[in-house]
C-alpha cells in the first residue's frame, strides 16, 4: 500500500504522536518544533484529502483501521463535508500554532509551555478525530479527548477565573459528552451497530420507535451544549475570556464548529431527514434558538465591557445563524450552514488573534494580562494601527459587508429563506446583523475617535526597565504575531471575493448528505 | 418471576442518573458536584452493559456445548468510558485543588462572590 491511501489515518495519528513526543522532550523550543511540524503535515494531508476526494468516483473515502471491515472494525470515512472541516481545523491550527510561541511567553510560566504544546496537539488530534471518524463511539473518544485537553488549555490562563472558567466547563462539557454517549448506546441497543453508515441503513426498520426519538433528543441536547446553542452556551463566555490568547483563538476558530459538524453528521447522515424534520418539532424549536441567539447574544454582547468577553458572546451570536441554516433542511439552508462554519471560523481566529497581539503588547512578561476594557482601549488605532484595522476587517466580516467572506454566508441564509417563503425571517437576519454592526462599532469607537487615556492608565511594558526598548506608545504587535493574524484576516477578504472553494465545497458536502448529489 | 424484574436494571440506570444530575445541578461544592457528575457517567456504563448480557449465555468462544451468547462488545466500549470518566474526574479534582488554592474555598457561591468582588474593585479602580 502507498502512503497516499494511509492519509486518513496519518490525518489524526501525526498531531496525536506529537503529543506525547513533546511531552518526552520537556523543552519547550523542541516541543515546538515536533507540534508544529505535526500540525503542518496534518494541514497538508487535510488538503491531500479534499483533492483526492475530488478525482474519486462517489466522493467518500473509506479507511479500515487495522484492515477490519466495516461495520465490525472502525471506519475513518472522509466525504466532502469531513474533508472541508478537517481543512478549517487543520489549517486554523497550522497558523495559530507559530503565532503562539511568541503570544505564551507573556501569558504561560516558562516551565508549563512544552505541556501547553502537548494539549494542544491532542486538541487537534481529538477534533480531527471527530470530523474523520465514521464509528459512532470513536466520536464519543475523540470528544473526550479534545475536551480533556481543551479543559487543561483553560486552565493554563494567568487569571484565576480561568480555573473557575475551566471548571464549569468541564462540568457542563462532561455533561454534553455523557447526553452524547447515552444517545450513541441508545442507538446501538436498536441498531447493534456503531457504524455510522450501517447504523443509518438499519434504523430505517425502526424509525419511529421511541428509543430512536430519545437518542435523537439526547443527541440534539448534549451536541448543543458542546457547540454553545443559546441557551446552553454558559460555559463559553468566561473559558473564552479567561484562557490564554492563544487557546482562545484556536477554540473559537474550530472546537464549537467540529461540535456543529457532529450534529450535522447525527442528523443528516444517521437519522437522515424524514426523521429529524418529519416526527419530531426540531426545526422549529432549532429556528427559534436560533433567532433568540441572534438577537439575545448579540444584544448582550452590544453591553459587555472587555473585548474579549463581547466577542465570546458574539461567537453565541453567530452559532445561531449556522444553526437557523440547519433548521431549513433544505440544500441552500445547508449550504449557507457549512459556509457560515467556516467563514465564521476564520473571522473569529483572526479577531482573537489580533486581540492576543494587543494583550500581549499590553502584559508585562509574567505578569497576569491586564483585562481589555475599552477604556483601556481608547485611542489604540494610534499605537497599533494594524491590528486594530484587522480587527475591523474581520468586524466586517461578522456583520455580513459585501467584500468578506461573512457576506457569503448571509447570502446564502437569506436565499434559503426566501425559498422557504419566509420573508420575515430575511428581515430578522438583517436586523440582527445591524447588532453585530453596533458591537463592531464599540471597538471601532474606542479604538479610532477616543483619545487615548493618560499614560500611567496604559499597562506599558516600559515600567519594566528591562523592556525599555519596547516603548509603549506606537508599539504595533511583533511581526511574529501579526503576520499569522492578517493571513487569517486576508483569508476572511480573499473567500468574500472568490468562493469557488467555499462554496463549491459546501454546496457538494449538502448534494452528498441530502442525497441529490451525483 | 424473573420477568418481572427483566426492567430492573433500566430503572436503576434512569434513577442513578436524574440522581447524578440533580446533584450535579443543585450543589455549590465543587467536589460534590464531581461526585454527581461521577454517578451520572457511571449509570451510562449501566445502560451499556446490561443489555449485553443474556440470561444463559456464555463468553463469545464457539463451542458445540452452547447456542447463547453473551455480546461482548458493550464491554470494550464501556472499559473505554471508564478511562473516559476517570480522566475526567482527575481532572475535575486537579483543578479544584487549584481552585481551592486560588480562591481558598470550593464553594460555587463564594466564588462567584469573590469574583464579583474583584470586578467591584476593578471598576473602581479604573
Amino acid at each position: 500500500m502507498s502512503l497516499e491511501q494511509h492519509l486518513p489515518a496519518l490525518q489524526v495519528i501525526l498531531p496525536l504522536v506529537s503529543a506525547p513526543l513533546a511531552v518526552l522532550l520537556r523543552h519547550g523550543g523542541f516541543a515546538f518544533a515536533i507540534v508544529t511540524a505535526g500540525s503542518w503535515a496534518a494541514f497538508a494531508i487535510a488538503i491531500g484529502l479534499w483533492l483526492q476526494i475530488g478525482t474519486i468516483d462517489g466522493g467518500i473515502i473509506s479507511y479500515q483501521i487495522g484492515s477490519w471491515a466495516p461495520p465490525w472494525g472502525i471506519e475513518y470515512r472522509v466525504d466532502r463535508l469531513a474533508s472541508f472541516v478537517l481543512v478549517l481545523v487543520s489549517g486554523i491550527a497550522a497558523l495559530v500554532l507559530p503565532w503562539s510561541r511568541a503570544s505564551i511567553t507573556r501569558e504561560i510560566p516558562e516551565d508549563l509551555h512544552y505541556l501547553y504544546y502537548a494539549m494542544f496537539a491532542l486538541c487537534l488530534a481529538g477534533l480531527l478525530g471527530i470530523t474523520i471518524t465514521g464509528d459512532a463511539f470513536n466520536i464519543f473518544v475523540f470528544l473526550e479527548i479534545s475536551s480533556l485537553a481543551t479543559y487543561v488549555l483553560i486552565a493554563l490562563g494567568r487569571d484565576r477565573r480561568a480555573l473557575a472558567a475551566a471548571f464549569q466547563y468541564l462540568i457542563m462539557g462532561s455533561i454534553g459528552a455523557t447526553f452524547i454517549v447515552i444517545g450513541i448506546g441508545f442507538l446501538y441497543l436498536m441498531t447493534g451497530t456503531l457504524n455510522l453508515a450501517d447504523m443509518a441503513i438499519r434504523l430505517r426498520d425502526v424509525e419511529s420507535t421511541r428509543s430512536v426519538l430519545a437518542a435523537l433528543a439526547f443527541l440534539t441536547v448534549g451536541i448543543s451544549l458542546k457547540m454553545a446553542l443559546f441557551p446552553l452556551h454558559q460555559w463559553l463566555p468566561n473559558a473564552y475570556t479567561y484562557a490564554p490568547s492563544a487557546v482562545t483563538a484556536f477554540l473559537a476558530a474550530t472546537a464549537t464548529k467540529v461540535s456543529v459538524y457532529v450534529l450535522i453528521r447525527f442528523y443528516y447522515s444517521v437519522f437522515g431527514d424524514s426523521l429529524v424534520f418529519d416526527q419530531l418539532p426540531l426545526p422549529q424549536i432549532m429556528l427559534w434558538l436560533s433567532l433568540i441567539a441572534m438577537f439575545a447574544a448579540s444584544a448582550i454582547a452590544i453591553s459587555q465591557d472587555n473585548l474579549k468577553r463581547l466577542f465570546a458572546y458574539s461567537s453565541v451570536g453567530q452559532i445561531g445563524y449556522i444553526t437557523l441554516g440547519l433548521s431549513f433542511g433544505s440544500i441552500n439552508g445547508l449550504t449557507a450552514s457549512i459556509v457560515h462554519l467556516f467563514n465564521h471560523g476564520i473571522a473569529k481566529g483572526a479577531i482573537f488573534l489580533l486581540i492576543g497581539g494587543i494583550v500581549a503588547v499590553t502584559t508585562h512578561r509574567g505578569g497576569a494580562p491586564a483585562a481589555l476594557t475599552f477604556d483601556r482601549l481608547a485611542g489604540l488605532s494610534k499605537r497599533m494601527p494594524l491590528t486594530c484595522f484587522g480587527i475591523v476587517i474581520s468586524g466586517l466580516s461578522l456583520i455580513g459587508v459585501p467584500g468578506t467572506a461573512g457576506f457569503i454566508s448571509k447570502w446564502f441564509l437569506i436565499v434559503a429563506a426566501l425559498e422557504q417563503g419566509q420573508y420575515w425571517l430575511v428581515g430578522a437576519i438583517l436586523t440582527s446583523s445591524l447588532l453585530a454592526v453596533a458591537y463592531v462599532w464599540r471597538f471601532v469607537e474606542a479604538a479610532y475617535f477616543r483619545s487615548p487615556a493618560s499614560p500611567e492608565k496604559i499597562d506599558s511594558p516600559a515600567v519594566n526597565p528591562e523592556n525599555e526598548a519596547k516603548k509603549p506608545i506606537a508599539a504595533e504587535a511583533p511581526l511574529s504575531l501579526l503576520v499569522p493574524a492578517w493571513l487569517l484576516v486576508g483569508a476572511t477578504i480573499w473567500f468574500g471575493l472568490d468562493t469557488s472553494f467555499t462554496v463549491g465545497s459546501a454546496l457538494e458536502a449538502a448534494q452528498q448528505l441530502l442525497g441529490t448529489g451525483k | 418471576m424473573l420477568s418481572q424484574f427483566s426492567h430492573l436494571s433500566y430503572v436503576i440506570t434512569v434513577f442513578l442518573m436524574i440522581a447524578g444530575l440533580f446533584i450535579v445541578i443543585a450543589r455549590g461544592n465543587l467536589i460534590k458536584k464531581l461526585i454527581g457528575l461521577s454517578v451520572f457517567q457511571t449509570s451510562v456504563y449501566l445502560l451499556y452493559l446490561a443489555p449485553g448480557k443474556l440470561l444463559g449465555g456464555t463468553a463469545p468462544i464457539l463451542s458445540a456445548q452452547f447456542t447463547v451468547y453473551s455480546n461482548p462488545l458493550p464491554h470494550v466500549l464501556i472499559l473505554t468510558a471508564i478511562v473516559v470518566g476517570v480522566a475526567t474526574l482527575a481532572l475535575g479534582l486537579a483543578l479544584a485543588v487549584r481552585i481551592r488554592e486560588a480562591y481558598g474555598s470550593i464553594e460555587e457561591d463564594e466564588i462567584l462572590a469573590k469574583d464579583n468582588a474583584f470586578e467591584n474593585l476593578q471598576e473602581k479602580h479604573a
